[in-house]
């Protein structure tokens, strides 16, 4: 009899907790975004809280900005497959060249974000170093201007996400048989032959998984570098949904109207969410690393 | 094949090295920036902005650490990383145990809906959360924010120790069975020495989460004195008059435990990261 509840013993502190930070919190939050206060108390009013954010110019921005993030995702996977190959081709100090590139995933989101406003101010250290090569011309409001501001929090990003594909990459290619490599060589291949019939084939489940988490952090994990560098502006044009669900519930104390976004952003992340688990259950999800 | 030392294998590795050095370097050029800034006068930081500093200026660190509260900031993310790394290794052991070597019903569905909740955004749940936190009284406590943390830091702890305890052999298992050592006995006396590896990746990966945390801090604790050091940072932004010099320095100290536990511990940083998705 012990036995065969003792599995759930073990599992019910997790359960436990699971139940109380996402289930009911997820429950609680559907809920919510049916209702509105009147009165000191809660009225279900059904859909006009989604009515309302549909008809909102500042979501609406806010959505814009992060489908407008998504174009971080294949310069990302390009420029981390390109040093993937380069460090994995054994170039010298290879090792230190990973440490380096590997080194901005880890800091803080709240520092770097903080270095790189001082960087990118009109007065920073960017136009200074443009002026001094005798480009004043480029020197430009890289953060104060509504053009520009958006751009460059996506240099942010990918400058601190980068390394987490390069890393992820050249695991994998370490734990690929050489002999793949060497057949390859001697059948005659060129360099850019290699890459594409044998590097990208064998990358091929690890790339798409960072595509879908590098999908997923655009739409839903960038609250802290525009928190942080731009505060949604100048003028919302770094605006994100995850700052609007932010203010709209904690500055301006609308509750009912933040959570209508939430589950709305919660839908869309769940698609992406969906493909990742497929992903990770067909175990084509690499054996390596470590 | 094309000799080792021909021209153009020359030329082909050049180009390699040219472009993971200008890589490298704007990889390194914020820490370096922040680095000699924090030792610049204010005057001198107008006047070089990215030079290497004329002489060291170490009043910056006091200014730094005398002002805006910094030891108690510290001491708050201290606290919370503590707290929520410990606890969330606890609980995610003990059910990482029963997914890789027991039976139950429910065990593959109950584990596919964990691994999708690694990837759920916490902005989701944070209105919510907040509503219930103000009527359980948890809000600016510890306690409330290191649950908060602990959930969210569940998943992939979970994931990650079933993967390694699956991978430790059957047999020794079996034998220690046979030998009548219960569950507990199994888990606390073999699983665990065996899995100091795992283990030490998992604290260190998440502890570095929860230190640079900043959306659910910013929420949940809004008492200036429990403030966590990264909302501190992020506040800094905002004011009109800064003293450059002094926020790097700052800075500087809030990031150098990140960058003394990497350079020794850059393996299982590595590992950890990847092994989400590398296994």
């Amino acid at each position: 009899m012990f036995r065969k509840i003792e599995p759930y013993l073990f599992i019910a502190p997790a359960v436990a907790v699971f139940l109380l930070v996402f289930a009911y919190p997820v429950l609680r939050l559907s809920i919510l975004s049916f209702q509105r206060p009147s009165g000191g108390k809660m009225a279900f009013v059904g859909i006009a809280n989604y009515r309302a954010i549909l008809n909102d110019s500042v979501f609406l921005q806010a959505a814009r900005n992060n489908l407008a993030l998504l174009i971080c995702v294949p310069i990302m996977v390009v420029i981390a497959l390109v040093l993937a190959i380069f460090l994995f081709e054994r170039i010298r100090g290879w090792q230190l060249y990973r440490t380096t590139l590997f080194l901005p995933y880890l800091l803080p989101i709240a520092v770097v974000g903080l270095i790189f406003s001082y960087i990118f101010q009109l007065s920073g250290v960017l136009n200074e170093l443009l002026a001094s090569v005798g480009l004043q011309a480029l020197a430009l409001d890289w953060l104060g201007s509504t053009h520009l501001a958006l751009p460059t929090l996506m240099f942010v990003i990918v400058w601190k996400e980068v390394g987490f594909g390069i890393v992820l990459f050249l695991a994998r290619l370490m734990s690929v048989e050489e002999e793949l490599f060497d057949a390859a060589k001697i059948d005659g291949a060129n360099w850019w032959q290699l890459q594409w019939y044998v590097t990208v084939p064998q990358l091929g489940a690890v790339i798409e998984f960072f595509s879908i988490v590098s999908v997923i952090t655009m739409l839903s994990w960038v609250f802290g570098y525009v928190y942080v560098m731009t505060g949604g502006g100048p003028g919302n044009s770094t605006m994100v949904t995850e700052l609007y669900i932010y203010l709209t519930a904690f500055r301006y104390n609308q509750m009912n109207i933040a959570s209508a976004v939430a589950v709305l952003l919660l839908l869309v992340t769940g698609i992406f969410i969906f493909l990742e688990l497929r992903l990770r259950e067909g175990s084509s999800v690499v054996e390596a690393a470590g | 094949m094309k000799s080792r030392y021909s021209p153009t294998y020359w030329l082909g590795m050049s180009i390699r090295q040219v472009l993971v050095v200008f890589a490298s370097l704007v990889s390194l050029f914020p820490v370096y920036f922040m680095t000699v800034s924090a030792l610049k006068t204010k005057s001198e930081y107008i006047a070089n902005k990215w030079g290497l500093p004329v002489s060291l200026y170490l009043q910056n660190f006091n200014t730094a650490l005398s002002g805006e509260k910094f030891f108690e900031r510290f001491a708050n993310s201290s606290i919370l990383t503590v707290g929520s790394v410990c606890i969330s290794l606890i609980i995610a052991c003990l059910a990482a145990y029963a997914f890789a070597r027991m039976e139950f019903f429910g065990k593959r569905t109950l584990f596919s809906i964990i691994l999708s909740l690694m990837v759920v955004p916490p902005v989701v749940m944070i209105i919510p959360l907040f509503v219930s936190m103000v009527r359980w009284h948890l809000v600016n406590t510890y306690q409330g924010i290191i649950l908060i943390y602990t959930g969210l830091l569940l998943p992939f702890s979970i994931y990650l120790m079933t993967n390694f305890f699956r991978a430790i052999p059957r047999e020794i298992v079996e034998a220690a069975r046979i030998d009548g050592c219960s569950n507990l006995g199994i888990f606390w006396r073999i699983m665990m020495p065996l899995s100091a590896p795992a283990v030490i990746t998992l604290i260190v990966v998440n502890a570095l989460w929860v230190w640079n945390e900043l959306l659910i801090a910013l929420v949940f604790m809004q008492k200036d004195e429990l403030k966590t050091l990264m909302v501190g940072i992020s506040a800094l932004r905002s004011r009109n008059y800064v003293d450059i010099p002094a926020t790097m320095a700052g800075l500087l100290v809030a990031t150098i435990p990140i960058v003394v536990v990497y350079m020794f511990g850059q393996r299982f940083f590595i590992r950890g990261l990847t092994g989400g998705a590398v296994k």
